[in-house]
């Protein structure tokens, strides 16, 4: 390329100060290690993806090109924009340059949009202020530029407030307010991760055809690999806040040089193939360390063609039968009318099956699952159906007898740094439920029992007395699920236990997960949206929409002959992101 | 066996030896506390509030407090040029009869027989009057008290009632709002109704029929605050008990089966403590207002007692008068302690919301 860049980072670094207990000051290198900093280019009219997992540096690289970083962050380094340094240029010259030449699209659009300000508002500020523009003439652009991004009647949106709309939605609004004065840079920052499967793919295809109506340059943030294929040309690796891997989509995905970019590229579970065991980041990076570069090949474990067959003979733990959960919505002053929530679910699950419950927020699926544990206030709305464990009804039991039954089924939730009290050490986390259930029979016993589950779970026993806070996402899903088995249940309840977690880390924690099924004989009901887990991880897999069970089969059988309509989109959604078998060829995602 | 514990790695890994104790919130909290100077300092001197307090209470000080032990009024010992006590005050206490007359009219007062055995008989008695002193440390009210005994007296008495109607009012406002919030549906409308109504009268014409109806007191003004003073803290925690029964932290001691009260008061109420603490202390710092506020009204402290706020009141008519004193002690006692304490308060709050940590 002959032309300079558009945007040239050249060693940039950037650190935190923070002050610790004791009252010291401490530098944090967020962006960089040592001497090293990061370097890349970003070309007109080229899409750059900067890939990463939690705590890579990657937003915070992107916060320093626009200066957005809290005031304790020290940078060092060059960012050249057309050549003009930024990171030394006055406040009011990088005033006039956000929004204006690079604008900024964050990942949460209901936290990025103002509340009490309508869309169009919103969209209308940065026309007025950086262009100029009269009231009239900036309401009628955003109307247009509505128009663009795809948001069916745009003159009637421009009235409503961010609540109004969806998610979807919001996240367009969103774009279309960082292209409003045309920028040469958009940086989208994980544009996508907060949105539904179907949702992501339109907003990936909107931000793909704006890249090459308008001739933009983008700078795109994802942890998702899977995405990268897509959307970019060109991929820069980051982890631990240096560069590990430049190159182009095909370099990058044909032929990784970097074994980390190799891990990321193999931990993922893929749609088209259904392996024993995912890979782990350490399994390759530990053959980095010791110089030994096995051929990817040999070292992943290969996709078994016949996993522990689930077995029809196994006997039945749960049959659920028109299971049906409504909610009370107030109406007025006194009516009440009836959300069914819920309608109508029935399956069966035998001892070590997974049954996998797929669909998008809203469907009804973690709704169903609480319903499984009656985690829901009698008084929230009506209940019916049968839920037979082991061939008790839990839904007919007396709450006296409810405690028995909470020991057979248990449940594990999304969010790893919510699921457990804050002020509650592992150990007195780990024991409580034993003491609530009697097992063991004094408190050193529980303690020797938590001792193990920790273990078990691949957590040192040191972990005994730490609080919550001092572990990282994967380790306090470990302990949020070592809590749940104390009870040595039947059944367990896995509501998006992955979907929070980092690439790598989800592959370590569903290994754990078939492990211990293999082990203990657990049968589980895994919800998640995203079907590549689920196909790693379910034998029967149930598509849930609007409440209602839309299909309901084999895994193998639906992802090969999908007959619902609902359930062949989910699937393209997914199936189209390349991995690195089935890639696209470089440049054709901007077609 | 799903019971893996005889499993040998299980176990070796298991016995290994205790770990190391992490610091657990309070400790921690503490340790962030220790760094912030103002919160120490202030620390400090509620810490010697405290210690006064005590020492107050068990009788050590100020102890005869009500005794007359200077003259009216007199002025503090560091003013020795200031207005000395008219020469009338001071009246020597003499036990002796009547100075002789000018004029022996001995022969004709009947009496005069007698005067001998009078004199006698009032040698028998020893009235042992303290000497009066003309100046004392922080100078003497206008019935001769020393006003430093008092001022110790009425921080002890203004300060436990303070406490006291703190610890009430946040009895029933943390159980009221921690019942509301966790249980919701027609109990929590019940809580809110109550609560509606008792803020719907205001607060003065409270106090005023709480105090007709039960008299003058410091437990009666510990039940007054205590009653009326509890909304602030109920609607804060109610609040605090929405967000967090929520949470999947809760939900997940829901489903291994952790009863409602452990819920609330095992899971939550460590997570909301600090809140609770913190505007416990800001309350007392309030009620001691109040309760000067009270006494000044005459609805305080029966009128056996001493309080900053009986102390206030006495001062407005010595003011007119240019005797300072007791104002200044009064004052000066409250203002270093309610300082002090909310300072305190301000640094506990900084160094126990885990939002704040960095």
């Amino acid at each position: 390329m002959t032309t300079p860049p558009l945007l040239k980072v050249d060693n940039l670094q950037v650190a935190f100060r923070l002050h610790d207990a004791s009252g010291r000051s401490r530098r944090i290198e967020a962006v960089g290690r040592g001497e090293q900093g990061v370097s890349f280019e970003v070309p007109a009219n080229t899409t750059v993806a900067l890939v990463g997992e939690s705590g890579s540096g990657k937003s915070v690289t992107a916060m320093a090109l626009v200066q957005l970083l809290p005031r304790n962050a020290e940078c060092a380094g060059r960012v050249l924009w057309r050549g003009d340094d930024l990171l030394r240029a006055p406040p009011a010259h990088m005033q006039r340059l956000r929004g204006h030449e690079i604008a900024c699209v964050f990942q949460d659009p209901m936290s990025s949009l103002n509340p009490v300000l309508t869309v169009g508002e919103q969209i209308a500020e940065p026309l007025r202020k950086h262009l100029l523009m009269s009231r009239a003439a900036a309401r009628a652009r955003a109307g247009e530029l509505m128009a663009e991004v795809g948001i069916a009647e745009p003159r009637r949106r421009l009235d409503t407030y961010p609540h109004q709309l969806s998610g979807g939605q919001q996240q367009r609004v969103m774009i279309a307010m960082a292209l409003a004065c045309e920028p040469q840079l958009l940086i989208a920052d994980e544009p996508t991760t907060a949105l539904d499967v179907t949702i992501q793919r339109q907003i990936l295809e909107l931000l793909a055809r704006l890249q090459a109506q308008r001739g933009l340059a983008m700078l795109f943030i994802t942890h998702d690999l899977g995405v990268v294929g897509e959307i970019a040309q060109q991929v820069v690796v980051m982890r631990q806040g240096t560069v590990r891997e430049r190159g182009t989509v095909s370099e990058l995905f044909d032929d990784p040089k970097d074994a980390y970019t190799k891990a990321l590229l193999a931990c993922r579970p893929r749609l088209d193939e259904r392996p024993r065991r995912l890979t782990v980041i350490d399994d390759l990076l530990a053959d980095e360390s010791s110089g030994i570069d096995l051929p990817l090949a040999l070292r992943a474990p290969q996709a078994d063609a016949n996993p522990r067959r689930a077995d029809d003979d196994d006997p039945v733990v749960l049959q659920v039968d028109g299971l049906s959960k409504s909610f009370w919505l107030r109406d007025g002053l006194f009516g009440r009318s009836e959300f069914k929530a819920v309608q109508d679910v029935r399956f069966t699950l035998r001892r070590g099956h997974t049954l996998g419950v797929v669909g998008e927020s809203g469907s009804g699926k973690t709704t169903m699952g609480l319903t499984l544990l009656r985690l829901h206030d009698a008084a929230s709305g009506p209940l019916a159906g049968r839920v037979l464990l082991h061939g008790h009804d839990l839904l007919a039991l007396a709450p006296a007898d409810r405690l028995a039954m909470r020991r057979r089924i248990q449940i594990v939730f999304q969010n790893p740094y919510e699921a457990l009290n804050p002020r509650f050490t592992i150990g007195q986390t780990l024991a409580e439920p034993m003491a609530i259930h009697g097992i063991g029979i004094d408190a050193p016993a529980r303690e020797r029992r938590a001792r193990e589950w920790l273990v078990r779970v691949g957590l040192d026993t040191e972990a005994m007395h730490k609080y919550p806070h001092e572990f990282s996402g994967g380790q306090r899903q470990r302990i949020a699920i070592a809590r749940s088995l104390t009870l040595s249940p039947d059944v367990l309840v896995l509501d998006e236990a992955v979907s929070a977690l980092d690439v790598s880390v989800q592959a370590q924690v569903l290994n754990l997960l078939k492990d211990l099924q293999d082990e203990l004989g657990l049968a589980y009901i895994f919800i998640s949206h995203d079907l590549a887990v689920v196909r790693f991880m379910a034998d029967d897999v149930m598509v849930m929409k609007d409440g209602r069970v839309v299909e309901h089969r084999r895994t193998e059988t639906l992802l090969a002959h999908p007959q619902d309509d609902y359930t062949r989109r989910l699937i393209v959604a997914v199936a189209q992101r390349p991995g690195p078998a089935s890639r696209r060829p470089a440049g054709a995602a901007t077609s | 066996m799903r019971d893996f514990a005889s499993t040998s790695l299980a176990s070796t890994l298991a016995d290994a030896v205790p770990a190391r104790r992490t610091d657990g919130v309070w400790r921690s909290a503490w340790r962030r506390f220790r760094r912030d100077r103002t919160g120490m300092t202030s620390l400090a001197i509620v810490l010697a509030y405290a210690l006064l307090i005590a020492c107050t209470a068990c009788g050590l000080l100020a102890q005869r407090w009500q005794d007359e032990v200077g003259v009216p009024d007199a002025p503090p010992s560091f003013l020795r040029s200031a207005p000395t006590a008219p020469p009338g005050a001071a009246l020597p206490a003499s036990t002796s009869a009547p100075a002789a007359a000018d004029v022996d009219i001995s022969d004709v007062d009947p009496l005069a027989p007698r005067y001998k055995e009078w004199n006698e008989r009032a040698a028998q008695y020893h009235a042992r009057t303290a000497p009066i002193a003309a100046t004392l440390p922080l100078g003497a009210d206008r019935l001769g008290r020393d006003v430093l005994s008092k001022a110790l007296k009425g921080t002890q008495i203004s300060v436990s009632v303070g406490v006291l109607a703190a610890i009430v009012a946040t009895l029933i406002g943390a159980t009221l709002g921690a019942l509301a919030g966790f249980f919701g549906g027609w109990a929590g409308d019940f809580v809110e109704w109550v609560y509606n109504v008792v803020t719907a009268v205001p607060d003065i014409l409270l106090f005023f029929a709480f105090a007709a109806v039960f008299g003058r007191g410091i437990s009666t003004l510990v039940l007054i605050m205590g009653l009326t003073g509890w909304t602030g803290q109920y609607r804060q925690v109610r609040a605090e008990f929405i967000k967090h029964a929520r949470r999947e932290y809760v939900r997940a001691a829901e489903a291994i089966g952790a009863s409602a009260s452990s819920r609330m008061f095992r899971h939550i109420l460590p997570n909301v403590s600090h809140v609770i603490l913190v505007r416990m202390s800001l309350m007392v710092v309030n009620f001691i207002k109040i309760e000067v506020i009270l006494s000044y009204l005459g609805l305080g402290v029966a009128t056996d007692q001493v309080s900053w706020g009986t102390m206030l009141a006495e001062s407005q008519s010595e003011l007119i008068l240019g005797h300072w004193w007791q104002l200044a002690a009064a004052t000066t006692a409250m203002a270093v302690f309610v300082t002090a304490f909310s300072l305190m308060a301000d640094a506990w709050r900084d160094a126990l919301d885990p939002r704040l940590r960095q």
